[in-house]
């Protein structure tokens, strides 16, 4: 409808909203405390933290353009940096020759990564040749992720990596923190998947109308396969990422980052039912909920009331989202609100 | 229907983990033949109560096609906000009225749920996302993030109180506490509701199609913001039977259990779709649960594997209907 004027189509899109309401909470923190929020050192700093629950997010972003959800990422996250973490720790020591512990670091990198396939191709196959809703078997292959992470582990943490390791998560080049680099790569190419590619197109056509997409022929189970393992692709890079950046794996790091990545992906204006998003919102939401919580950090706020002001403000965007103001008032006038 | 048993009775979720249930205690008395015993029953049922109420509660929500992760934040939070409550004004307070402020603390924020999700059409999976961190946020940031181990003294009585108490012949002590009442209550007041009043005839409709509810003259608002604001108040319960069974109110407690009573759910053959759910299959799925929590290590897998037991059996139970269903479908079509 918007089609005639594109000026107005940008303003009007949630998008845009959200870029509204991340810059007026960026320009509200750096009035309140603008020698610490502005400083060089709170922006690394928070270059550095975004980066592994905004990738989980991108991941979650992908499944729900399906009209599905990946509540198994932090447990892929979790049991790829820990399967990288154990090659490290029992091939490779500090005391290795650089060349050596590179081909160990780069055996465990792709350890882990195809952990993420075989993860995704399991979530895959269960929503689309079994028929499981995408909720229940991704929290079942999550739970079992998380154990065998467990198992492995005996539940304690695995450290002591050669310190090449340290290099993805806590480096820059030419100024820019590499885990920003790393977002910031996958972020484009998920936008290029999903705008510029024919899969793209059937995943978002699937998410719209999963009937009128099978009528359309398009092969839904092998689509959906792919949906799932680019979703564990990214979960086991942020695995990766969070693994260097605390020098250490464990079975139960980043746990409350599942909530936080589905809540990311909503705020981005991800239709939870499928058929609409863009990356860009993904990108403008982490930044709001980023600067928000470093700028709570820095008014002396507790970690408790931050995750008060997350809530309110994913509820606040989805009202203003849905615009559904007549079906208070008109009892008759609403759309059926069905989670499946 | 072929006999007393009904046609379907060999592929319906109960059976199955009716079966696995049985299956499961064949082998733990295989290999220790004291677990058997009164002792065991009890600890298992004392720790079913409160997820046993949880359930219930995540049932009715997913009966009516919603789905509600933020219970277990109302749970904690009528615990807690009514122990201090308690505490501050009148220490003595007799323990049903520190439940009963407990539960209606957790129908009012069950309410904030309802208000978003039946005026305001909000998807329910985000909506009680939201409110999960908001009710944990405020509770922590405003009302306290201290353990309470000095509960009311009432509070520590009812913990106190048993149905029945003993000693087996084999020397082990055994207690069957008055809090499983409250189970028992409530499964009866949601089993009449449900199959006995108009209510719960409108609650099944909606979560078959909202649509046609709407156009048999169900009102459908309404009916969403009671099964709210029930679930919220079922919640509060259970919080405050949590918080004196523990003899402690811990603001960081049940938080992060949500997953699984919906899996205890899931497993007893409710539907995320909506308009399926029996408290029998709910009730089993539970108890499958807590077994698996609690008794893994007697049949010999060590607890470090409980998770993926947990995951398994979802993927099992939730599968094989699915599986069966998507090969009717394609033999039909």
């Amino acid at each position: 409808m918007n089609r005639a004027n594109p000026t107005i189509a940008v303003v009007q899109s949630p998008e845009f909203r959200l870029f509204v309401i991340a810059a007026l909470v960026f320009a509200f923190m750096s009035i309140l405390s603008p020698d610490r929020f502005l400083s060089v050192q709170n922006l690394t700093s928070m270059a550095f933290q975004f980066p592994e629950f905004a990738i989980l997010a991108l991941a979650v972003t992908i499944t729900m353009m399906t009209g599905g959800i990946d509540l198994s990422i932090v447990g892929i996250a979790n049991l790829s940096a820990v399967i990288a973490a154990i090659i490290l720790t029992t091939f490779s020591d500090p005391a290795m020759p650089v060349g050596e512990s590179l081909v160990w670091l780069a055996l465990a990198i792709g350890a882990s990564l195809s952990v993420g396939v075989v993860a995704g191709l399991l979530n895959g196959s269960l929503v689309a040749f079994y028929g499981l809703p995408p909720i229940l078997a991704t929290l079942g292959t999550g739970l079992i992720f998380t154990g065998l992470a467990i198992a492995l582990t005996g539940g304690s943490a695995v450290m002591g990596f050669p310190s090449s390791v340290a290099w993805l998560g806590n480096q820059q080049v030419l100024g820019i923190p590499v885990p920003l680099i790393v977002f910031v790569v996958l972020a484009v190419l998920l936008h290029f998947i999903l705008t510029r590619t024919a899969f793209g197109i059937r995943v978002t056509m699937f998410g719209a109308n999963p009937l009128a997409a099978l009528y359309a022929a398009i092969d839904v189970d092998r689509m959906l396969l792919k949906v799932y393992v680019i979703s564990g692709l990214f979960a086991s890079t942020a695995g990766l990422i969070i693994m260097s950046r605390a020098n250490s794996a464990k079975a139960d790091y980043g746990s409350s980052y599942l909530l936080l990545a589905v809540l990311i992906a909503v705020l981005g204006g991800i239709n939870p039912y499928g058929g609409r998003g863009r990356v860009i919102g993904i990108v403008f939401a982490v930044l709001a909920m980023q600067f928000l919580s470093s700028g709570l950090n820095m008014l002396q706020f507790s970690n408790f009331a931050r995750e008060l002001i997350w809530g309110v403000l994913l509820i606040f965007v989805m009202i203003i989202n849905t615009k559904n103001w007549a079906g208070i008032f008109v009892p008759m006038a609403r759309k059926p609100g069905k989670t499946s | 229907m072929t006999g007393f048993l009904g046609k379907d009775f060999w592929m319906r979720n109960e059976t199955l983990v009716a079966l696995v249930i049985v299956l499961f205690c064949v082998f733990a008395a295989i290999s220790d033949p004291n677990f058997l015993s009164v002792t065991t029953l009890s600890d298992l049922s004392r720790a079913s109560i409160v997820i046993g109420i949880l359930a219930i509660a995540a049932m009715i929500v997913l009966i009516s096609g919603g789905i509600d992760v933020s219970f277990t934040a109302i749970a904690v939070f009528g615990m807690y906000a009514s122990t201090k409550l308690a505490l501050a004004i009148w220490p003595d307070m007799p323990w049903p009225l520190i439940f009963v402020m407990s539960a209606g603390i957790g129908a009012l924020l069950g309410s904030v749920n309802g208000v978003f999700i039946a005026f305001f059409g909000l998807p329910t999976l985000i909506v009680t996302l939201g409110t999960l961190s908001i009710f944990r946020g405020f509770l922590l940031t405003f009302i306290g993030s201290q353990r309470i181990s000095d509960l009311p003294p009432a509070m520590r009585d009812f913990s106190r109180g048993v149905l029945a108490r003993g000693t087996t012949e084999a020397g082990y002590f055994y207690s069957i506490p008055w809090a499983i009442l409250a189970l028992v209550g409530v499964v009866v007041l949601t089993w009449f509701i449900l199959s006995k009043t108009m209510l719960g005839r409108a609650i099944f409709a909606i979560g078959g199609s909202v649509e046609s509810a709407r156009r048999v003259g169900i009102n459908v608002k309404w009916t969403q913001f009671f099964v709210y604001v029930y679930v919220g108040a079922l919640a509060g319960l259970a919080g405050a039977i949590h918080g004196s069974m523990g003899r402690m109110a811990d603001p960081f407690s049940l938080v992060g259990t949500e997953l699984s009573v919906i899996a205890a759910v899931v497993l007893g053959g409710a539907r995320l779709i909506g308009g399926y759910g029996t408290i029998t299959g709910t009730l089993l799925g539970v108890g499958l649960i807590v077994l698996v929590q609690n008794s893994l290590i007697v049949i010999g897998v060590p607890t470090t594997w409980q998770s993926v037991v947990v995951g398994l059996l979802i993927l099992l139970g939730t599968g094989l209907p699915a599986w069966r269903a998507k090969h009717a479908a394609s033999g039909n079509a």
